[in-house]
């Protein structure tokens, strides 16, 4: 995967003063974020604290209430006329339930996004689902139904379902939340793995030692407000705020 | 001394619980047989002592008369089979369109979704032998050109008219009984809201009710003998002919029989169909 950034110092994701609430429940109350290109940023904070609606945000699956969304200074996911399509071609998702398609099999649920939107042909998208699948471990399910699968696989799938549209952009959704403890490992080992590529990741997540060991960033949400972010040593090793310190040792 | 470790595919039952569970088993069948066998003589005791029964039996039940007017009957039920055959496909392809139709959010398909809903609203509304009635006499009254007077094209209208808007109902049940992260996760891929309903909601809407449409094409057989209204010799019609002709009423057994023997299988395979897809929605319940 290689694509133009402008310029490393820029900021990647620009998340300017974004609002949003659902009726007359607040959920971001004017979030800022900076996202810089091949970096790992993970939110951290309580349930209901806003991570997820926020990376919803950054793909559209969301309009804000205000405030702009800009990816790599030319791509204003916020726009009123945004290209939604286009939008979710660069930026995936991946979430916390698997939502993967059950009338598919692995292999289709891969190739459903290069076929129908990227309009690649069937063989070579099946040629590159299966190199993916292979790279994951998961090439001998590749003919199965969702419903053979393991959570740890079934999660393992779906990142390989996003990453089959090459986006430039990642974004996980607590994707080990829903899994047996004993799953965890393998869907966190092909996180790290992506890292290492290089794809810009920003996830959500309660798994404090994985988010201090890949995150350059860490950003520490609290009623939909960015309450303290910075370095990963810094925010786990040195809270400045008590409320961070707080949900810190509360978790830990 | 080490105990030896049970293979993981394993199963050991106790021969003794599986002796008494037999046991069980084939005293439970007994008792099923014995309290059958008892209720069929009990009603075959009251209903052939009853002071009517021998008069019953004759206009009813009378064998020659039953040989006589069956393949008559079986060959007018060809019509009731053809028009099931007809009616059928457009019934679904009216039905999908319609629940389609009622999905679409954009403003500028407000008219579709208004006829979408006053289609449904109106054919649900009406009874099925009275859409029958106004379609069939009355299409062929306004003398159009160009537009048929057959009594069996209109009957068959009026069926598709009125099932199209049960049949689009359950569709609608069957799309919104698919779970919104679906229609998310697809987007998320970047699908467009056809794309996402073509390959992702709708295979899956299907399935899912597919029990009830079954039920429906059940429904379908039967009612397929209200167009016997407007005057087509279909198979309660030509009962009909025959009742009055020999003032024996076996020749509605007759008929009775014969839906009987087609929509008994097509119950059953709906009961399978239904069986087969619960167990399916257990085994994948997690995604």
């Amino acid at each position: 995967m290689s694509f133009e950034f402008q310029s490393e110092s820029e900021s990647f994701i620009a998340v300017d003063g974004v609002w949003k609430s659902f009726d007359t429940h607040p959920v971001l109350r004017g979030i800022s974020l900076d996202v810089a290109a091949h970096s790992a940023t993970v939110l951290i904070g309580a349930s209901g604290s806003g991570k997820s609606t926020l990376l919803r945000c950054i793909n559209a699956l969301e309009t804000v209430d205000a405030g702009s969304i800009v990816v790599n200074s030319e791509l204003d996911v916020t726009a009123f006329n945004a290209d939604l399509d286009a939008i979710r071609r660069r930026i995936g998702i991946v979430f916390q339930s698997y939502n993967l398609f059950p009338h598919m099999k692995v292999l289709d649920n891969v190739t459903l996004g290069p076929t129908r939107v990227l309009k690649r042909s069937k063989k070579e998208s099946i040629e590159a689902a299966m190199h993916l699948l292979t790279r994951f471990g998961l090439e001998a399910k590749a003919h199965d139904y969702p419903d053979r699968l393991s959570g740890g696989q079934s999660q393992r799938v779906a990142i390989v379902r996003a990453l089959a549209m090459e986006p430039e952009i990642m974004l996980f959704d607590e994707i080990t939340s829903a899994l047996d403890p004993m799953l965890v490992g393998e869907v966190l080992d092909t996180v790290r793995e992506l890292r290492e590529g290089g794809l810009t990741i920003v996830m959500a997540t309660h798994e404090m030692p994985f988010a201090k060991e890949i995150a350059d960033q860490v950003c520490f949400l609290r009623d939909g407000i960015v309450w303290e972010s910075g370095p990963a040593n810094q925010i786990f090793d040195a809270p400045q705020r008590a409320e961070t310190q707080n949900f810190l040792h509360r978790v830990n | 001394m080490s105990n030896p470790v049970p293979g993981v595919d394993t199963v050991y039952i106790d021969p003794l619980r599986q002796e008494r569970s037999r046991k069980k088993a084939r005293r439970d069948a007994l008792i099923g047989i014995a309290s059958l066998l008892g209720f069929v003589v009990v009603i075959v005791l009251l209903v052939g002592r009853s002071s009517g029964w021998e008069a019953v039996q004759k206009t009813f039940f009378d064998g020659d008369q039953f040989v006589e007017s069956f393949p008559g009957l079986l060959q007018a039920f060809w019509l009731n089979v053809r028009i099931f055959l007809i009616a059928e496909p457009l019934i679904l392809i009216i039905g999908l369109l319609v629940a389609l139709a009622r999905t679409l959010k954009s403003p500028m398909f407000l008219p579709v979704r208004v006829l979408a809903t006053l289609y449904v609203d109106i054919f649900r509304g009406v009874p099925t032998i009275l859409v029958i009635f106004l379609l069939g006499f009355g299409m062929p009254a306004l003398q159009l050109p160009g537009v048929p007077s057959d009594a069996i094209f209109w009957g068959t209208a009026a069926l598709v008219l009125s099932y199209g808007a049960y049949v689009a109902e359950v569709f609608r049940a069957g799309i919104g009984s698919v779970h919104p992260s679906q229609t998310m996760a697809a987007r998320s891929l970047g699908l467009s809201l056809f794309q996402t309903n073509r390959f992702v909601v709708l295979p899956q809407a299907v399935r899912n009710v597919t029990p009830p449409l079954l039920n429906d094409f059940i429904s379908l057989q039967k009612d397929t003998a209200l167009v016997a209204v407007l005057g087509p010799i279909e198979i309660l019609r030509r009962a009909q002919i025959d009742t009055s002709a020999n003032f024996n009423y076996t020749p509605y057994v007759g008929a009775a029989l014969i839906f009987i023997a087609l929509t008994i299988p097509m119950t059953r395979f709906a009961d399978w169909i239904a069986v087969r897809s619960a167990r399916k929605r257990q085994a994948g319940g997690a995604s």
